[in-house]
């Protein structure tokens, strides 16, 4: 077999880059386009929770969450729920009816750092238990020492794997180190076929940012050019407040165009972005600045 | 936690120097506190009598205003890392006036509270230095502003605190201020003044920058509590320093008020660290830390300035010795301002970049 | 324009499959003009007083061709008068006074500027026509800095020019254009007053209102009356200033066109002079330059202020090999920009300042179509009041056609290519003007060795119109001499021995 060759890739300007991140978020965003940007937040959220002390309980309460967000008032659900491999079953069976998708991180999430094998029949066993989407991780370290082989492969293999299931490749950008790295890791990924790109895990420090991110958009916009194949964003980890999430909307509409603006190909993973947007949303509709205890926790 | 509550420490040394030190005209009540040790040149002494011994224990600013409203007394805390900290050791010292009566009682800073400040210097270094030049000229900018803002208040206390007379203390403070506002303006042209562009004879181009070098021990002058003060903290943070500053002169609780000047001109936490108490007891310390990379020093005897260039070596640290002015209208004039004053506390850089296509 | 601009005009969808819609559009947002406050007339700033003058003419916003004001134009006795009050400041208190005295001045100035930094921003963007996302995050903030940073080279001037005497030179006369008229207010009255001199400013004659606001910030500042002057009016009051006897020294910012007969005028007095005038900025684009970052460059360098920018970089010369790639991006790129009210935050490109200045790029647009050009214009809908004009590109473009040699001064870019570095180099230089020049490459030592052979005062590497107070910025050949910023910038306004 030949072994995967890493394709000439444009590099990027770290001071440009940052520039052009930050001029999104000096959109002025109001009232109905504020509205519309929060419901697509909300449709386009992976609600989140992953913690060693998540249990089936907690899983439960946050897929009736994901669900309805907001009762006595029409409010869209979220995309997804994410969540780790063992609680699939549990989200599965608390979404039946609904059109709330189950993601899980699987491939020894989050470091990677296990026996293809064993990360690889991790991916079987949590499709097998319904998951509809899987946030697999690439080896940052065998990336870092220009395996890029390597990492094409394990991603094709983890692809497979999934069979029917959607794959997200998380690049853990924080871990890369530099934008050009971001860029050949988003292209990496592509070319092996994941349906999505996905910053972060959410356990390193340095989550998902919009330059970040604006790098992975253009890697998607150059591929989209050159193959016609519409790969999906999802930045995640970091994005705590309702005006972050537009900013990266506007990032979206801005880089790649109205076809992007759907949960389809745009995600946010967050665990506690969800009630922020919520206090935005009954802020518009009453005028009056909210208060958390006026919101479920989950 | 009041200082009574602390609990007692361990370090064996410093119980002895407290006992040693103690003056034996304190009271043998209980009091923690001890007297400071008579400061530097009699700058002022002229006007005023050294303090004789004390005759009560009674705060002289203890009474009642002149509505006969009883007063709300201030607690000198030392600023560290951007926080208003007591001594870890719980300890005070004794301001007095001409009479001898207590006037307040500071911090005595302790070997901890000095790594600590240290350690907060060190922390906020990075971060200073990434500041952008603007963004650092207008932060002393607004420190010139805020001393401006509290004028009277510096006064008083420099006529209460370091027994000036209203003409001396007014020059202190606009002299501090106009420097604070001088050194402010340094800090987005030093760079231009100060680097080079090298004509080297191969095809490259070479420039040389300055650096700020790191964390400065400051150890501020004994006459000049706050205009002194300001002309060694200036030079050395503007660049993007940081530092800690040891303050034993004749009223260590104006640097208390100027950290409360420059806590609210948007410093960044640890930036300057400002100690009260002992430099005898601080000054070894500090010489012998090996994360500290340059000190400054105004005033002291011989013995101390020896110490500071033998104990410098360990680290290589860079030192500079400012000369102290003999009069408040010298510290005043504008030769105690200079360029050449933030040079000491810089490293230069030089690049070599190729040129070709 | 012409049909033939119409066809050239292909769908986004076509272009590159991607489609930037209205799927979620931006709202209108605005910027309220509630709480700024300007008077309906006025005359002159002169001696620290609003004087009443005597011809009257009206100022417009360009995005409404409404009248916001009437300003008084300066005959020669109003110009006389506001030299002499400038003389008799600067023979009477500003050259005496203490240089740490005139920092605070300026230094109040620069504050009070930042306390009025919204105002400031709405009556920019409401004269000039400029977006307010630039008025209040470009031309505004560096106002503020440049007076805040020349304030702290008043009382440190002996350091600026170490082994010299300096000294003052007088009163300083400044004519300043209509892209900037804020920003260029500071550029010359900074330096100028912390140099030690007084000033007679003309503003230009379609934004005027700005410099009235700087007149009232003098006032508040208690700036002593006459140090700074301002005087409404065109052409004949600039040559007014010029041309008076007592003027030590003329700094003009405008067109090549009248910098030569500023030069000529002055020719036999003791008058000194710096020029800052057109330009026709090279914006390089190399192959290893990282390709989306060069296209956000060349964007900021063209369309920046409607591309009324002097150092605009208006001529893109693109290596053969990247020059497609780098075409269709920019083309996607300018379906993004908005177009559209000044005022609206979510505007990037606001009106044409003039309709004389509309026209002049409609015929020099018009010329480029005509010598065989290929013209490229955003999708975007245009306001039905106003004077705007579409982002546009003109691709095939000769080294001769007018196009590539004219200032346009308009949101206009006319595409190059090259093979070589050094054909790159030669195109770029291949201009009377020399003020500004970008390079695009991922390569250090190119972007040195492109930069050493480049004939400009500006070159930025991997970016494009950056501005700092403390950078010093002005031309070559015809761009003019002298510089402003920096400590560069004290030495046109000091005699320096």
């Amino acid at each position: 077999m030949q072994s995967y060759r890493l394709p000439k890739i444009p590099t990027v300007d770290q001071v440009q880059v940052e520039a052009r991140a930050a001029s999104f978020t000096k959109r002025s965003i109001k009232k109905e386009t504020k509205r519309a940007a929060l419901e697509m937040a909300i449709q386009m959220m992976d609600l989140t929770t992953l913690e060693g002390m998540d249990s089936e309980g907690k899983v439960q309460m946050m897929c009736k969450k994901a669900v309805q967000p907001m009762i006595g008032r029409p409010c869209p659900s979220v995309a997804a729920v994410c969540v780790y491999p063992t609680l699939v079953g549990v989200a599965k069976r608390a979404l039946e009816g609904s059109q709330v998708k189950v993601a899980a991180v699987a491939t020894a999430f989050p470091s990677g750092q296990s026996f293809l094998p064993i990360r690889l029949e991790e991916i079987r066993q949590t499709v097998a238990e319904g998951a509809d989407e899987i946030d697999m991780v690439i080896s940052r370290g065998a990336f870092l020492s220009g395996e890029y082989a390597r990492i094409f492969d394990e991603v094709a293999a983890s692809k497979e794997a999934c069979g029917e299931a959607h794959l997200k490749v998380i690049l853990e950008t924080g871990e890369l180190g530099a934008y050009d790295q971001v860029r050949k890791a988003s292209q990496i990924a592509m070319d092996a076929g994941a349906d999505f790109i996905k910053t972060s895990t959410g356990k390193v420090s340095e989550a998902a940012t919009l330059p970040v991110t604006l790098v992975m958009l253009e890697a998607v916009r150059d591929f989209y050019m050159q193959t016609g194949k519409k790969i999906g964003v999802k930045p995640a980890g970091g994005i705590r407040k309702a005006k972050q999430s537009w900013h990266y909307l506007v990032m979206v509409k801005e880089t790649l165009g109205d076809d992007w603006l759907t949960p389809d190909l745009f995600r946010l993973g967050a665990s506690s972005l969800l009630n922020d947007v919520l206090m935005q949303l009954e802020r518009l509709e009453t005028g009056h600045y909210q208060s958390n205890l006026y919101f479920s926790e989950d | 936690m009041t200082q009574t509550q602390k609990k007692k420490s361990n370090d064996s040394s410093a119980k002895k120097h407290t006992k040693e030190s103690a003056s034996p005209k304190s009271p043998s009540n209980g009091d923690a506190s001890q007297e400071a040790q008579s400061k530097g040149p009699a700058m002022f002494s002229a006007s005023q009598k050294q303090a004789s011994a004390p005759t009560d224990q009674r705060l002289v600013s203890g009474g009642r205003n002149e509505n006969g409203r009883l007063g709300v007394h201030k607690t000198y805390k030392m600023w560290v890392g951007g926080k208003f900290i007591r001594s870890e050791q719980g300890r005070v010292l004794s301001l007095r006036n001409a009479e001898g009566d207590l006037v307040t009682h500071y911090v005595r800073a302790s070997r901890k509270d000095l790594r600590d400040a240290v350690g907060a210097a060190r922390s906020a270094q990075a971060g200073w230095s990434a500041r952008s030049a603007f963004n650092r000229s207008q932060i002393l900018f607004r420190a010139a502003e805020m001393i401006e803002a509290r004028r009277e208040t510096l006064i008083a206390r420099l006529q209460e605190h370091a027994r000036m007379t209203v003409e001396q203390a007014a020059l202190e403070v606009d002299g501090a201020a106009d420097r604070m506002f001088w050194y402010a303006g340094w800090t987005d042209k030093y760079v231009q003044v100060l680097s080079s562009v090298n004509p080297v004879a191969t095809p490259f181009f070479n420039f040389t920058i300055p650096e700020p070098t790191g964390v400065v021990a400051i150890f501020a002058p004994e006459n000049s509590p706050l205009l002194g003060l300001v002309s060694m903290i200036a030079p050395v943070i503007l660049s993007g320093n940081t530092c800690v500053v040891v303050v034993e002169n004749i009223a260590p609780t104006l640097a208390v008020e100027l950290s409360e000047i420059l806590a609210t001109s948007d410093f960044p936490g640890g930036v300057v660290n400002l100690l009260t108490g002992l430099r005898d007891e601080l000054q070894p310390h500090a010489v012998h830390h090996m994360d500290i990379n340059a000190i400054a020093s105004c005033g002291g005897n011989e013995a101390q300035r020896r110490s500071i260039q033998e104990a410098a070596c360990e680290s290589v640290k860079r030192v500079h010795f400012f000369e102290q002015p003999n009069s408040l209208e010298a510290w005043a004039a504008e030769d105690q301002q200079s360029l050449y004053w933030i040079v000491p506390f810089i490293e230069w850089k030089t690049a070599w970049h190729p040129i070709g296509v | 324009m012409t049909t033939k601009t119409q066809e050239e005009k292909a769908s986004t969808r076509d272009m590159a499959g991607l489609l930037f819609g209205d799927l979620w559009d931006y709202a209108p947002a605005p910027e309220s003009t509630e709480h700024v406050r300007y008077a309906q007339r006025y005359g002159h700033f002169i001696n620290g007083q609003f004087v009443d003058g005597k011809d009257y003419f009206p100022t417009i916003n360009p995005a409404t061709e409404e009248v916001i004001a009437e300003f008084a134009a300066a005959d020669e006795a109003e110009v006389d008068r506001a030299v002499q009050a400038a003389r008799n400041a600067y023979d009477g208190v500003w050259s005496k006074m203490k240089p740490a005295e005139r920092a605070k001045y300026i230094y109040r100035i620069g504050r009070l500027i930042q306390e009025k930094a919204r105002e400031l921003s709405i009556l920019e963007t409401m004269d000039g026509g400029k977006p307010i996302r630039e008025s209040r995050d470009v031309d505004v903030p560096l106002v503020a800095a440049h007076f805040l940073y020349y304030a702290g080279w008043a009382d440190k001037l002996q350091y600026a020019f170490p082994g010299a005497r300096v000294s003052s030179l007088g009163v300083a006369g400044q004519v300043i254009p209509w892209n900037f008229p804020l920003l260029m207010a500071a550029w010359k009255v900074a330096p100028a007053l912390a140099a030690g001199n007084t000033v007679v400013l003309k503003p230009a004659e379609t934004t005027p209102l700005t410099a009235m606001k700087l007149a009232e910030i003098c006032q508040e500042a208690d700036l002593p009356p006459g140090v700074v002057n301002i005087v409404n009016g065109a052409g004949r009051t600039g040559a007014a200033i010029v041309n008076h006897p007592q003027i030590d020294k003329v700094a003009f910012t405008g067109s090549t066109d009248v910098g030569k007969i500023i030069q000529r005028a002055i020719a036999g007095t003791h008058k000194r002079l710096t020029l800052e005038l057109g330009g026709k900025g090279a914006n390089i684009i190399f192959e290893d330059a990282a390709i989306d970052q060069a296209v956000e460059g060349i964007i900021q360098g063209i369309f920046f202020n409607q591309g009324h920018v002097c150092c605009a970089g208006s001529r893109l010369l693109v290596q053969e090999s990247v020059v497609d790639e780098v075409v269709q991006k920019l083309r996607i790129r300018m379906e993004s920009l908005r177009v559209g009210d000044p005022l609206d935050k979510n505007t990037d490109i606001g009106a044409i300042n003039s309709r004389a200045q509309l026209e002049k790029i409609h015929e020099l647009v018009q010329s480029g179509v005509d010598e065989g050009a290929k013209l490229y214009q955003s999708s975007c809908s245009l306001p039905e009041r106003g004077f705007f004009y579409r982002p546009s590109v003109f691709t095939e473009v000769a080294q001769s056609h007018r196009i590539a040699q004219e200032e346009i001064f308009g949101p206009v870019l006319s595409v190059l290519t090259f093979r070589t570095p050094e054909e790159a180099m030669k195109k770029a230089n291949n201009t009377p003007y020399g003020l500004s020049a970008g390079i695009w490459s991922d390569k250090g030592s190119k972007l040195f060795s492109v930069a050493g052979a480049i004939r400009a005062g500006v070159v930025w590497g991997n970016t494009y119109n950056q501005f700092d107070p403390a950078s010093p910025f002005g031309g070559y050949k015809e761009s003019g001499f002298g510089r402003e910023g920096g400590l560069h910038g004290l030495k046109p306004y000091l005699e320096v021995r």
